[in-house]
């Protein structure tokens, strides 16, 4: 009974322990608190994110000692010029862009219709069903999955089995196989902002649209496509430059073909040419940025 | 009127999974008019609308637009169109080509549909403004991008779901006026939606009131307000106070549910003597300035809490105070008799 009158003579304020005050410190210091808030993510972002990306370009303009095959500071352009003149890297480069290319070009052909459907027709319940299922294969490994179409390609696979009574066979390991191959794993990456991008597209303006004489293809091109063509870009973004960067897939199910991928693994590993490597990286990382600046130019960025 | 209606709904029914948003409407709509449909959030108003518009598929019943059946015509093929509730403009348009959008559908020329776009415009005092995008609008300038958008196509019936709703008052006194002239000037068919039952009253040749996905009460606003046929659309439409069954028996001495309007209502400091008047006696609990008028809340002594609303004029005889003691004072004529619910 006596506890219950002490507590109604001293009311609400809890007792000053060191959380409260240290809260209470933080309240009355806005920027150490920020900077408690940014002090990893910022560590992460500049020491391992840029400085390794500032090291690697720095390492291209180093040079191999051709004795000892240690790294030397010797600042020269050669591994560039190499890269920029050499038949074989020129040749690499175009197959990687193609086969990227391809690779977006598919996505999005089998995204939009899927993510519309998503975002537009079904229901409330199957929507989530189809983002769960959108999201489902990148639960199961990169490798396993990939492993998975070399099987399905393979001379006695399932395709062939499928494709036999058609009169049509396989396309067998190679470039195709391997377009195939990275549309399958990089399609989630291009449904899912698309779907988002269109969900965030009012019903109201398809409505509008079909309200003033539109039909399904008209809203389809003057309202649905410009409204979802910054998401568009976006998706194409994440195909494109994983494409651009992949030597896995290709490996396994691209035969003898290589990537640039490719050419940056030999010269680690069994060419150990660094410097090398590092100037074939060069390359996706030119022609990405060459991608958004293009990109940028159409506008389609500004309502991001 | 015309023999034929604008529109005709027969056995209009629209179920959603489990609601029946729209129960067997009947309803015909004349050439020029400009017909309300007023009612809470979730009576249908809304559906009946889209349903004409053709955005959804009814489960029952047959929609006719000016003598034709369009039950089953796609939005694009009906002679109607729309303002919507958020406007809905193309936010990747100019204000022009928002409003040129349905000329460049139907396949008008470059110079015709920018001219009558423009002209379009200008009907909204907007021509200053085709080159904006929507974005850098105001509210009341958007809504009347999205009226200029909907004329420029010379529909045949204009539908307005709460175009108004998203306004502030002051914006929404002078839209309310705007849209009136704009229908009497196109001389077509209005169809507005709304829950505002003052704007429904105001702009309104004739109103239904939906209640449950079913019209409650169709007529003009006089009637409406006048002679409310149920308990709902008394409540709904102004405000009102109602007798039910034992407090019509206690104050009022008759059988049956009734409504009087609180500007029907005066209060005296002795019950009235004169004929065909009644009066009750009641306690005062508050009294409000209103500026044009007070309202004043009593509490009958055999009856409910009520709303008397008086003039702030020289007509008041009483000027009570809260606790005072009042005579509140009707005519007969002004008690209205409700139809009982379900009957």
């Amino acid at each position: 009974m006596t506890s219950a009158h002490t507590t109604r003579r001293a009311p609400a304020l809890p007792r000053a322990s060191a959380a409260r005050r240290g809260s209470a410190f933080l309240t009355a210091h806005p920027r150490v608190r920020l900077g408690l808030l940014l002090a990893a993510p910022l560590f992460w972002l500049v020491v391992v994110y840029i400085v390794a990306l500032v090291l690697l370009l720095v390492t291209a303009f180093w040079t191999v000692d051709s004795f000892t095959g240690e790294i030397r500071i010797d600042w020269t352009l050669d591994n560039i010029v190499t890269v920029l003149t050499g038949a074989l890297y020129q040749t690499v480069t175009l197959r990687t862009v193609g086969v990227a290319a391809a690779v977006t070009v598919i996505d999005v052909l089998l995204a939009l219709p899927i993510a519309f459907f998503m975002a537009k027709v079904a229901g409330p319940r199957l929507q989530r069903i189809l983002v769960i299922a959108v999201l489902m294969p990148l639960w199961a490994s990169y490798l396993v999955k990939a492993y998975a179409w070399r099987s399905v390609l393979s001379q006695d696979g399932i395709l062939e089995w499928l494709l036999a009574p058609l009169g049509l066979h396989t396309p067998g390991y190679g470039l195709t196989a391997t377009i195939i191959t990275l549309s399958y794993l990089w399609l989630p990456y291009v449904i899912l902002p698309i779907y988002a991008g269109l969900e965030r597209v009012p019903d109201s303006l398809l409505e509008a649209s079909s309200d003033l004489g539109g039909r399904t293809w008209r809203t389809m091109r003057s309202v649905v496509l410009p409204l979802a063509f910054p998401a568009i870009v976006a998706g194409t973004i994440f195909s494109f430059s994983l494409s651009l960067g992949d030597y896995i897939t290709v490996n396994i199910v691209g035969g003898a073909s290589q990537m640039l991928g490719n050419l940056v693994y030999t010269n680690v590993g069994a060419a150990n040419n660094l410097p090398l490597a590092a100037a074939i990286a060069l390359i996706p990382i030119v022609i990405i940025f060459g991608y958004l600046a293009l990109v940028r130019r159409t506008g389609a960025l500004d309502n991001l | 009127m015309t023999a034929q209606p604008a529109i005709r709904l027969s056995g209009l029914t629209k179920e959603f999974a489990s609601v029946t948003a729209v129960d067997h409407v009947d309803l015909e709509i004349a050439e020029g008019e400009f017909f309300s449909m007023l009612g809470p959030s979730g009576s249908g108003k809304t559906t009946v609308l889209r349903l004409i518009a053709g955005f959804e598929q009814p489960t029952g019943g047959t929609i006719e637009l000016f003598g034709a059946d369009v039950t089953r015509t796609p939005p694009f093929d009906r002679p109607v169109n729309t303002v919507f509730q958020d406007y809905a403009l193309f936010p990747h348009m100019s204000v022009l080509d928002n409003v040129a959008y349905g000329l460049r559908v139907r396949g008008v020329g470059r110079a015709e549909r920018r001219e009558r776009a423009m002209r379009a415009l200008a009907a909204v005092r907007l021509d200053g403004f085709a080159d904006r995008k929507p974005a850098q609008l105001s509210g009341g300038q958007r809504q009347r991008v999205a009226l200029a958008r909907a004329t420029v196509v010379e529909p045949k019936a204009l539908l307005l779901d709460e175009p108004l709703g998203a306004l502030d008052l002051k914006l929404r006194e002078q839209m309310q006026v705007e849209l009136k002239q704009l229908q009497r000037e196109l001389g077509i068919t209005f169809i507005f939606v709304t829950h505002d039952q003052e704007e429904a009253l105001t702009l309104s040749d004739r109103v239904a009131v939906f209640h449950d996905g079913r019209i409650e009460q169709l007529g003009t606003p006089r009637e409406l307000y006048e002679n409310p046929a149920s308990h709902f659309v008394a409540d709904f439409v102004g405000t009102t106070n109602l007798f039910g069954p034992d407090h019509a028996r206690t104050v009022l001495g008759r059988e049956g549910e009734f409504s009087i309007r609180p500007e029907k209502l005066t209060l005296a400091a002795a019950p009235s003597a004169a004929g065909g008047e009644r009066s009750a006696a009641g306690t005062v609990v508050d009294s409000i300035y209103l500026g044009s008028g007070l309202r004043h809340i009593v509490d009958l002594d055999d009856g409910p809490r009520i709303s008397v609303l008086e003039r702030n004029d020289r007509s008041r005889t009483v000027d009570p105070g809260r606790g005072d003691r009042v005579h509140v004072t009707w005519h007969d004529e002004d008690v209205v008799a409700l139809i009982p619910p379900g009957a």
